[in-house]
């Protein structure tokens, strides 16, 4: 095995190891925001991690252009996603208040629940 | 280098049937919704390392077309779903 095949097999496996472990922490965790958490891992990280890998192998080719755009595409989602599902947890009470340290939003959300 | 694929795809399908545990048993229409997201990026990395395994470019444009589907699709559900319990803030 030369070094490029010892990296992309690296790479590729660390994103496979982190959807795993995201996988089992979506079962385990006891609420929705522990599971958004658990969630973004394989969303982010390990599918940037495995496309490197790919990109890696694929090198030379032209059609890296597509995984690059994936990537980002990617990047450029994934918080969307995540504040808006957030957001919606945090409003219907999926959050129980003896896991959270400080509620910072106590202020924001709680007077008017009438709003947005 | 036959053993890494192997694990890969081994680590990747059992990410996958997990995932779809917390699909059914989800208590919210959120941890459902998690848990879809969860399974597209899941076989996003899937076909991410079909092209690293078999050297084929052509499952990059579906790569990326996932990305913008499972995006509007989650926005979607997030923005038009029915809300879980009755006095829900909205």
């Amino acid at each position: 095995m030369s070094a490029v095949e010892v990296l992309t097999a690296v790479l590729v496996l660390s994103g496979s190891a982190l959807a795993l472990t995201a996988a089992i922490g979506l079962l385990r965790f006891p609420d929705t925001l522990s599971r958004m958490h658990s969630a973004t891992k394989p969303q982010v990280l390990g599918l940037l991690l495995v496309l490197a890998g790919a990109a890696i192998r694929l090198r030379g080719n032209i059609d890296i252009g597509m995984i690059v755009l994936t990537g980002v595409f990617t990047l450029i989602t994934a918080p969307v996603i995540a504040q808006r599902v957030g957001q919606l947890a945090y409003r219907e009470h999926n959050v129980p208040d003896e896991l959270l340290s400080v509620d910072a939003l106590a202020d924001r959300e709680n007077p008017q629940r009438s709003e947005s | 280098m036959t053993a890494v694929w192997v694990a890969a795809g081994v680590m990747l399908t059992a990410a996958a049937l997990l995932t779809m545990i917390r699909l059914l048993i989800g208590p919210s229409t959120l941890d459902r919704l998690i848990a879809v997201d969860t399974t597209v990026a899941v076989t996003m990395c899937g076909l991410g390392t079909w092209a690293a395994f078999s050297g084929d470019t052509t499952v990059t444009y579906s790569l990326a077309a996932l990305a913008l589907i499972s995006f509007v699709g989650s926005v979607s559900i997030a923005r038009f779903r029915v809300p879980d319990i009755k006095d829900a803030r909205r």
